[in-house]
């Protein structure tokens, strides 16, 4: 070993040695982690159609917390769970499922969150129905069944969170003129993308699927006001609407829109009686009778 | 082919079991611990469940891979209350008879890179790429930095440890390339590779068992023939000579470095048998005179 106060040319080649030996070795495990790097960056990308548990903290957080032990999997008594293997396009070892073919039957004590020895799955969820694996998105109105005017209401009926997560609209069926369509429509703040929808649509390729919120959901301008709820918390128009300007409604000559309100006069033409009904001139669009709870 | 097998006197002059004895019973302990695991899926015994990286043993008790916890807690992470009294006993447990016990006792890439060491040994594949031993601990280095820079455990993704043990129990999948590719690696590019030199879970180990008290000692040494034997069949060969040969330097028996990972074999293949499991505290200046 070289002294560290002589300056002989043999304690000088050992420097060098000493600091070439460092370099070779930052370079060569630089290099492995800039490769690991790089496929970790690959590895939050979470294919949309592979959920993780109840609970589980955002994708980014959740390959940091995750320890990849299985004891989610092992106490889902469905065998929901799998551990994603190295060909799978989820990180290597950690916990998801595939709603089309196995959906979270959300157990009440929801034993996979008990059994996590992490933060990974949040054991402050007690209550499963506030868990938000995903949202469901009814993704296709072109092969829907209750879009095409048929009754299927197989993804509203098997909801386990029924006439909240999803509701059934009822509108017009333009095609035929005089039947209803019920329209099932999904209410984010209830659904918690349990995936038994998805799995159980009747479709070849299911219409309706979760999709992890980020994907799911749009998201408003932070200084958007909607008015008319502006209106029910000031209790009255924010606006003096008598001096509102209101540009003409352009309807065909002598046409009427039942239920239309004209601030400049005051005037509210008559609601017209139930769908199907004599009142309307345009039948393709009279308002939604919608079924909201 | 060699001449002469490693561990063949040894064989002749103690018999093949107690030749073999340190071998068999860290097979044992290998493929025990792979098949209490394995009960579960297997057989629907659940002894245990989970893997190396944590296993939750009868509902009573918990086991977390320190390293792994760490890397969690690298990325800022802390695992629940039953995570941490798991790693607190797996802490305890290789402190006490030695980090890298983990490696030779437990984790099953052993046997890969036991299997590859033994075929090179048989088929005399000479010549190797060289790697300092020290490699793993700068890829330790940069899996602690790294799991911080990405936020992602970050060994976790490649491990080829967790990946076999994990994949036995859940489902191997294409992690068998990856077993094999390690294989290879030890058979042809280079002998004793991965374990002895790249592996950052046994880098970790070793610096958990650095004080360790249970150690293997050569109490005997003036008995030594210099057969080599013990060197040969050592996966960490540099361990042994400044326990074997430090007589004349006034260093004690007991092999210190923190990388024996407590095999036993050099005590099998030793015809003298100037081997043996003892204490860190046992550790005189001289052993000459100790017949």
């Amino acid at each position: 070993m070289a002294t560290t106060n002589s300056k002989t040319p043999k304690s000088g080649i050992a420097r060098r040695q000493f600091i070439f030996d460092v370099a070779k070795m930052a370079c060569g495990v630089g290099m492995l982690g800039l490769g690991l790097g790089l496929y970790a960056k690959q590895a939050k990308a979470l294919p949309a159609l592979a959920l993780r548990p109840p609970g589980a903290l955002p994708e980014s957080e959740f390959l940091g917390a995750c320890i990849r032990c299985g004891l989610c999997v092992r106490d889902c008594p469905y065998d929901t769970l799998e551990l994603a293997k190295l060909e799978t396009p989820v990180a290597t070892g950690t916990p998801y499922f595939t709603a089309r073919n196995i959906p979270c039957e959300m157990c009440e004590d929801i034993p996979c969150v008990k059994a996590c020895p992490t933060t990974a799955l949040d054991h402050q969820l007690t209550d499963i129905n506030n868990a938000k694996m995903g949202i469901a998105v009814l993704i296709d109105h072109e092969t829907c069944l209750n879009f095409l005017g048929l009754r299927c209401d197989v993804c509203y009926r098997v909801c386990p969170v029924i006439d909240k997560a999803i509701t059934l609209d009822i509108v017009p069926n333009q095609r035929t003129g005089r039947h209803a369509m019920f329209l099932p429509t999904v209410h984010s703040e209830h659904c918690t993308g349990c995936g038994k929808c998805e799995k159980s649509c009747v479709l070849e390729e299911a219409a309706i699927r979760i999709l992890p919120p980020k994907l799911a959901k749009g998201e408003l301008g932070h200084h958007y006001r909607l008015g008319w709820e502006e209106q029910k918390k000031a209790g009255h128009s924010l606006i003096d609407e008598s001096k509102m300007i209101d540009l003409p409604d352009r309807l065909p000559e002598g046409a009427r829109l039942p239920g239309h309100y004209d601030p400049a006069s005051g005037h509210t033409e008559t609601m017209r009686g139930l769908v199907g009904g004599d009142g309307g001139i345009i039948p393709g669009a009279p308002p939604g009778m919608g079924a909201k709870p | 082919m060699n001449g002469k097998r490693i561990g063949a006197e040894a064989i002749e002059s103690k018999g093949w079991l107690r030749a073999h004895k340190w071998l068999i019973l860290r097979r044992l302990s290998q493929l025990g611990i792979l098949t209490l695991f394995l009960l579960g899926p297997l057989a629907g015994i659940w002894i245990v469940k989970g893997n190396l990286n944590y296993s939750y043993t009868l509902d009573f008790l918990p086991l977390t891979d320190p390293y792994v916890a760490l890397q969690a807690a690298m990325t800022g992470h802390a695992p629940e209350k039953l995570g941490l009294i798991g790693i607190a006993i797996v802490l305890v447990f290789y402190l006490l008879v030695g980090g890298r016990v983990y490696c030779s006792w437990v984790c099953p890439v052993n046997l890969v890179t036991d299997a590859a060491g033994w075929l090179r040994d048989r088929l005399g594949i000479k010549g190797s790429v060289h790697f300092s031993r020290n490699t793993r601990y700068w890829i330790l280095g940069m899996t602690l930095v790294g799991s911080t820079a990405t936020g992602v455990v970050l060994w976790e993704l490649i491990n080829p440890v967790s990946m076999l043990h994990r994949g036995l129990i859940f489902g191997l999948g294409a992690a068998w390339t990856v077993v094999v590719a390690v294989f290879c690696f030890d058979l042809l590019v280079m002998s004793r590779g991965w374990c002895g030199r790249l592996c950052p879970v046994g880098a970790f180990y070793s610096l958990l068992g650095r004080w360790s008290p249970l150690r293997v000692s050569a109490p005997k040494r003036a008995a030594c023939n210099d057969c080599m034997d013990c060197f040969e069949v050592c996966p960490e060969p540099q361990v042994i000579r400044p326990a074997l040969k430090g007589e004349a330097k006034g260093i004690g028996p007991v092999i210190l470095a923190a990388n024996c990972t407590n095999c036993g074999r050099c005590i099998d293949v030793c015809s003298k048998e100037v081997f043996t499991f003892g204490l860190r505290f046992n550790n005189p200046t001289s052993t000459a005179k100790a017949e």
